[in-house]
């Protein structure tokens, strides 16, 4: 097994660890660049589908797997993002500008949220953001002058100055293109001090504040960047799917986004990634499986939610970690061969995690 | 008078509605002070009994309380089968694996639902021996449906507080509340505790899906009520009995006002503001159960 000798703070901190992770990374590269090339039309609009899920998660994954805070709100973040978005390029505003300003006024959302939960921990900010989103589903649905109401708004084609992203690959190089922007920010992000501070909050709240870690200011930081991050995605997501109604961004958006992050691996970007590809294929997954049972159409919109629902649930149980944490364990049963422990992943329970004891 | 008299009927409606959020809740707290577990799925299970409540009584035709009875004997088995074979594995795992399975429960079963032949996704009503009639209390008319509500809530609420105080079985599942460890020590046995908390919490959903069914109807998304009850158990602190009884009747009460002095759309998202407000203002809800915590 090749364990990395740490010599000193800089090579700890370094995003390429070492050289084989680096040619990985590298022909990661070439192929996304070169999927227009290879891919079909549709494959590509899938691809776009799966950056702009992958850019939501990035935030979601600061927020639930390095911060360990859970909403279950985010929807309500992907449609400030989408509103804001839709409503200033209706303005005449350029993409330059409305795609930083949708992300700020779901920061700004998120903040408000944080000044009213940061003392929250666990289930009831879980609770808190639930309410969160209902409140702005609601607003969305009533405030008509500005969101059209339930009958939905339209929104336009980007245009960046003179280039109009009107093909599918154009609108596939934009979206990957924030998402490796967006990474790369988390995580620069993650290995500076907030990004320790944040792990220290989720690993247990009492020591980190008893390192001197302010944990409302913190969580608030937190909040707002993963509300930021997620707006961005709503953004692209209202321009991708180009028409917006508030029944898009139900609470089943939000549990849709828990799912992406702890299918993924809590605690890993890769994680988010894996996660959002889990996301885009499963729908399609479904339908195969439909025609192969030849399930009659009744029952399709059951049995989308069951097979959900039930992958939920086998994940938790069986697979915790979720995919990245599976691609870990393949990779040390290889490199252990045959060496390799099942031990070595076992759960530890906590049974004295109380959470009315505080 | 008029105004008067059409308060008093809002108030005593939303206590109504209150008192089936109130009731959900319950279920909701049951479980999580035995266990730690907050059970998203509680407002499926409802929807689950209540068609349960409707193959007995409106297929069947049973009469009402025996039908309801065997549903909130079904339920219980059901309860007690998804603690032993879903829950009983989690337990000691972090807080979002078992919100996220627990929601996933409520998709299966909801998809369950929708898949078996005779129920699907159309809407079903059970006729209750009361149902359409009313009485007059002092000049207001209330709904016969509403008061059967409030008085099987009261009815509930006894029998919960002398289960617990006077029952050699309460007793047992009060210490498992307090420390699993502990009562284990005694000699309690902490998993059939457990199972037998998921059983009478799914009983309780049965129960409030078969008495609102005269008024809602019975159909499939109908375990939405279920995430009105969650501000109402935070409300009153989530580990609170009382505390999710007054939750849910403030919450009730609230909408019924929200709803018709308010401009349209306020009914809806009343409760949620409440509970934004009052988190904001009391993190640990209005009835706090704290102590220092342990490192």
């Amino acid at each position: 097994m090749h364990v990395p000798m740490t010599t000193s703070y800089v090579q700890e901190i370094r995003l390429v660890r070492h050289g084989a992770d680096g040619i990985w990374y590298g022909l990661l590269a070439l192929a996304v660049l070169a999927a227009p090339a290879l891919a079909s039309e549709y494959l590509l609009s899938q691809l776009s589908v799966l950056a702009i899920y992958a850019i939501a998660g990035v935030g979601m994954m600061l927020l639930v797997g390095y911060a360990g805070q859970i909403s279950l709100g985010h929807a309500a973040f992907v449609a400030a993002g989408a509103y804001t978005e839709a409503i200033l390029r209706a303005k005449g505003l350029p993409f330059a500008l409305t795609l930083p300003i949708a992300g700020a006024v779901a920061g700004a959302l998120g903040l408000l949220l944080a000044l009213l939960t940061a003392r929250l921990a666990g289930l009831y900010l879980a609770i808190a953001t639930l309410a969160f989103a209902f409140i702005v589903e609601e607003v969305l649905t009533r405030w008509e002058g500005l969101t059209g109401g339930s009958s939905g708004l339209a929104v336009g084609r980007i245009a960046l100055g003179p280039l109009t992203i009107d093909a599918e690959w154009k609108f596939y190089y934009l979206a990957v293109g924030l998402l490796v922007a967006v990474v790369l920010g988390a995580l620069n992000l993650l290995r500076s001090r907030t990004g320790r501070a944040l792990t220290a909050i989720r690993d247990s709240e009492i020591s980190a504040q008893s390192m001197g870690v302010h944990l409302a200011l913190y969580k608030s930081i937190v909040l707002t960047a993963s509300a930021a991050l997620t707006g961005v995605a709503g953004a692209l997501y209202a321009h991708k799917i180009q028409f917006i109604t508030p029944d898009q961004f139900t609470i089943l958006m939000s549990v849709e986004l828990l799912v992406l992050v702890v299918v993924g691996g809590l605690g890993s970007l890769h994680g988010a990634v894996l996660g959002a590809a889990f996301i885009v294929m499963l729908p399609q997954a479904i339908m195969v499986l439909r025609d192969v049972l030849a399930v009659s159409s009744k029952f399709q919109i059951g049995l989308d939610a069951g097979v959900y629902g039930l992958l939920m649930v086998l994940f938790m149980l069986f697979e915790p970690r979720g995919l990245y944490g599976r691609w870990v364990k393949i990779k040390l049963y290889l490199n252990t061969f045959p060496f390799y422990r099942r031990a070595t992943f076992r759960r530890q329970r906590q049974y004295q995690k109380s959470e009315r004891l505080r | 008078m008029q105004g008067l008299s059409e308060f008093v009927q809002m108030v005593i409606s939303g206590t109504a509605i209150g008192c089936i959020y109130a009731i959900v809740a319950l279920g909701f707290v049951l479980i999580y002070k035995a266990s730690e577990i907050v059970n998203f799925a509680q407002g499926d299970l409802m929807m689950l009994g209540a068609f349960l409540g409707f193959t007995f009584i409106g297929i069947a035709g049973m009469p009402f309380l025996l039908g309801l009875v065997l549903a909130m004997a079904c339920m219980a088995l059901i309860g007690a089968a998804l603690d032993r074979i879903v829950l009983r594995p989690m337990v000691g795992q972090p807080v979002f694996a078992i919100v996220i399975i627990t929601i996933g429960i409520g998709f299966v079963i909801r998809s369950v639902v929708i898949a078996l032949p005779g129920w699907g996704s159309e809407t079903y009503s059970i006729s209750a021996p009361y149902s359409g009639t009313a009485s007059a209390l002092g000049g207001v008319a209330i709904g016969n449906e509403l008061l059967a509500i409030i008085a099987a809530t009261l009815v509930l609420i006894l029998a919960l507080y002398l289960f617990f105080r006077h029952t050699r079985l309460g007793i047992a599942m009060q210490a498992t509340s307090q420390s699993q460890l502990a009562a284990y020590h005694v000699g309690i046995p902490v998993k059939s505790i457990l199972s037998l908390t998921w059983a009478i919490s799914a009983a309780m959903a049965a129960l409030v899906g078969v008495l609102l069914a005269p008024i809602t109807f019975v159909h499939v998304n109908m375990g939405f009520i279920g995430l009105k009850a969650f501000p109402a158990a935070v409300l009153g602190g989530f580990g609170s009995i009382p505390g999710a009884i007054v939750g849910g009747l403030i919450i009730g009460i609230v909408e019924a006002l929200a709803g018709f002095y308010l401009p349209e759309g306020f009914k809806d998202v009343a409760a949620y503001v409440l509970l934004l407000v009052v988190l904001a203002l009391r993190p640990q809800g209005l009835f706090a159960q704290t102590a220092a915590k342990k490192v």
